[in-house]
């Protein structure tokens, strides 16, 4: 994909770092908020955070690689995490894991930027008493039945066009 | 106040996942439509999550428990009168006469779901601070030796004694050492460390505080999965209340002592888990685990000593503290005192959180408890202790839960994860998920893990497909064993826990 660096945004980033005084044991936090500023982690935000952090570009990356929150490309409109972990299996979740990628016509993990949705696998989100889970943005769901999913969905896009 | 009935709906993430704001919510629109003054309160969950969203009223004779309740629901209650605790075909009576709740010892729950999570004042008169207005007034030493003779071991999965990892912490010389909360809680089947930090909040930071006072830490972080936004914002929420109140500074209570307490947050990395890569992650670098020595109660967090605990841990020093070392002592089976929080999930009837002392069995969690499965179906099999614990069967299930007995057993308490599965598992699949898991969660920095997870989920492919079955079944065992005994760490190193367990006791389902 195209990586051009927006120097609009180095302002904001620079914010973000300041905030956590430039730490780099904050790097995690910074990397937090640029992404729920930004939907991602761009190259040069990356590019920025080294130089505010003073560490390398490498040392930056290997740390956005190493965890699976951090995105380097735009997300989809929204990202739906199901639980694809044991209890949730015990209780049909990857039933709802092919439904939802039926339904929804895209695979876990290749939603392209500005898709209706995408799909991602999660480990345990803490529900596992109520499953199967999923999550958008911060809001929990369990018991989640294909009937219950298809209105979710259905919300997300009616919230959208308004 | 007087006159307005307290309602109680709570914010537990697990009720707000079956719709607990709309019932709420619902509650608000119909008391206002008939004018009747109520009072919310969004209290934590008391961990009988199948019927969240349980809403409980204040009555003279106690709380009154409905559940579930739905928004749908919330008219027919008013017209049962629930709000004087009405009969209506949700009630449930009492909530502290429900089996399900009266049968528990909650020690470190006592307050969960009880009190308003936020409401410092409800969390002294329900008997906290207790504990550490005790410490305060103690010796460091006196502390570690309260723990000790406690018998508390780490909650995490481990089991090591708290009180050996602090005597160390207290021991190594240095002004700055820390106090981290690993509140990381990954295992699937486990809720317990969110349910807490959700529902009682300040029990965490008052161990936490004890815990520096303990071993000379003026500095504490609790390390908070991603996957749990509302502990990420509960935790903060309570730092703030409880620094405003003094709890947190510079003096606390003007006696001298100094705690602060900062909340990270992980970025959905399950090996974050494990305590060096926890540190590594909290120092802000890839969450690559450490090679052991030297342990963080001597060399830990930016090089200094650290204390890395759970957070059930932490949370249960502050009873131990108040109510004394025998207290908490004289629950428990053997080597395993006091009380552990279960958590029942999976296919099961009645899912939630069960605190009862060490040595309840695993049938009495599954079926006592548990009410067997959802679905109906017989239950087939428990996974215990979390993704790389033992599968356990049907006929197993008399093992005594304490750290011993399952050990004995092969398998392992962990976290206190179980997960019921029904007969329609198919134990082949789940092996290969473990492989899966391992491939997917391992941090790289040994090939037993890295390189072992892979071949391991081809290997049990191979198997499923009946290709060279013997060799297959050969070159496997092999593989966990060198897992087993070859990796840096419990991720690689217990992987084959769950893959050897299903082989043993379900042979019937890898083919042939
Ligand atoms: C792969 C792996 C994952 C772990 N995940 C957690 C976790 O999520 N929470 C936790 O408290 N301990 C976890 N542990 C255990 C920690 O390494 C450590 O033993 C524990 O935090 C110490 O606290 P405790 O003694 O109070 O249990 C994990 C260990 C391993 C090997
Ligand atoms: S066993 Fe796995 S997770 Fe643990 S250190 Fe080795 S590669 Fe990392
Ligand atoms: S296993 Fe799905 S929420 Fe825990």
């Amino acid at each position: 994909m195209v990586t051009l660096i927006d120097t609009s945004q180095e302002p904001l980033i620079r914010e973000i770092c300041d905030r956590h005084q430039n730490k780099p044991d904050e790097l995690l936090e910074i990397l937090h908020d640029i992404q729920a500023t930004d939907g991602y982690i761009s190259d040069g935000a990356l590019k920025i955070v080294a130089d505010a952090l003073n560490i390398s570009r490498a040392e930056a990356h290997g740390v956005v690689s190493f965890y699976h929150d951090f995105r380097r490309t735009a997300p989809p409109q929204a990202t739906i995490k199901i639980c694809r972990a044991e209890a949730c299996q015990a209780v049909g979740s990857e039933e709802l894991a092919h439904y939802a990628e039926a339904t929804l016509n895209t695979k876990f993990g290749d939603a392209a930027e500005g898709a209706d949705f995408g799909l991602k696998a999660v480990y345990c989100l803490g529900n596992c008493a109520l499953g199967p889970a999923m999550m958008i943005d911060e809001t929990l769901y369990g018991r989640v039945t294909p009937e219950r999913f298809d209105a979710v969905c259905e919300d997300q896009r009616t919230n959208r066009r308004q | 106040m007087g006159g307005s009935v307290k309602v109680y709906v709570p914010c537990d993430a697990a009720a707000l996942s079956v719709g607990a704001d709309e019932t709420a919510a619902a509650i608000a629109a119909a008391a206002k439509k008939r004018n009747i003054k109520i009072d919310i309160v969004r209290n934590g969950s008391r961990g009988m999550l199948w019927l969240e969203p349980l809403v409980e009223v204040a009555t003279p004779d106690g709380r009154i428990a409905y559940g579930p309740v739905r928004a749908d629901d919330v008219e027919t209650l008013f017209d049962a009168g629930f709000l004087s605790g009405g009969d209506h075909t949700l009630a449930h009576g009492k909530t502290e006469d429900i089996a399900y709740f009266a049968n528990q010892q909650r020690l470190t729950f006592m307050r969960c779901g009880v009190i308003d999570p936020l409401d410092l004042s409800d969390y002294e008169a329900h008997g906290g601070l207790a504990g550490l207005r005790k410490a305060l007034t103690m010796a460091p030493e006196e502390i570690v030796d309260a723990v000790t003779a406690s018998g508390l071991r780490g909650r995490g999965g481990a089991g090591f004694p708290a009180g050996v990892k602090w005597k160390t912490a207290l021991a190594a010389p240095g002004a700055e050492k820390y106090i981290c909360c690993n509140a990381d809680e990954g295992d699937s089947g486990t809720f317990a460390d969110r349910m807490l930090m959700e529902g009682d909040p300040f029990s965490l930071l008052e161990g936490m505080v004890i815990a520096g006072l303990a071993v000379g830490a003026e500095t504490g972080f609790i390390y908070i999965r991603s996957e749990y936004p509302h502990a990420i914002r509960t935790m903060r929420r309570a730092v703030e209340l409880f620094s405003s109140a003094g709890w947190l500074s510079d003096d606390i209570t003007g006696g001298g002592k100094r705690f602060d307490i900062h909340i990270r947050v992980g970025a959905g990395a399950y090996i974050c888990g494990e305590e060096s890569s926890m540190l590594e992650s909290l120092e802000g670098k890839r969450g690559q685990v450490k090679v052991k020595p030297p342990i963080p109660a001597i060399s830990g967090l930016f090089g200094k000593p650290t204390i890395v605990n759970n957070v059930l841990t932490l949370a249960t020093t502050p009873i131990i503290l108040a109510k004394g070392a025998e207290y908490y002592s004289n629950f428990g089976d053997g080597k395993s005192r006091g009380t552990q929080p279960f958590q029942l999930a999976g296919d099961i009837a009645r899912g939630g959180l069960v605190e009862t002392a060490f040595g309840v069995t695993l049938r009495e969690l599954v079926e006592t408890f548990g009410g067997g499965t959802r679905s109906g179906i017989p239950v087939r099999a428990v996974q215990a202790g979390g993704p790389l614990g033992a599968y356990i069967p049907a006929s197993g299930f008399d093992v005594a839960m304490t750290y011993e007995a399952m050990a004995a057993d092969g398998a392992m308490l962990g976290h206190g994860g179980v997960v019921v599965f029904n007969d329609s598992v198919d134990m082949a699949r789940q092996a290969r998920f473990a492989m899966e898991f391992c491939e997917i969660e391992s941090c790289g920095k040994c090939t037993p893990c890295r390189i072992g997870a892979v071949r391991g989920k081809e290997v049990i492919d191979r198997i499923i497909a009946n290709e060279s079955r013997d060799q297959n079944f050969e070159i496997l065992s092999d593989l966990c064993g060198l897992m087993t005994d070859a990796s840096l760490c419990a991720m690689g190193g217990l992987t084959p826990m769950p893959v050897q367990s299903a082989i043993k006791h379900f042979p019937e389902d890898f083919g042939g």
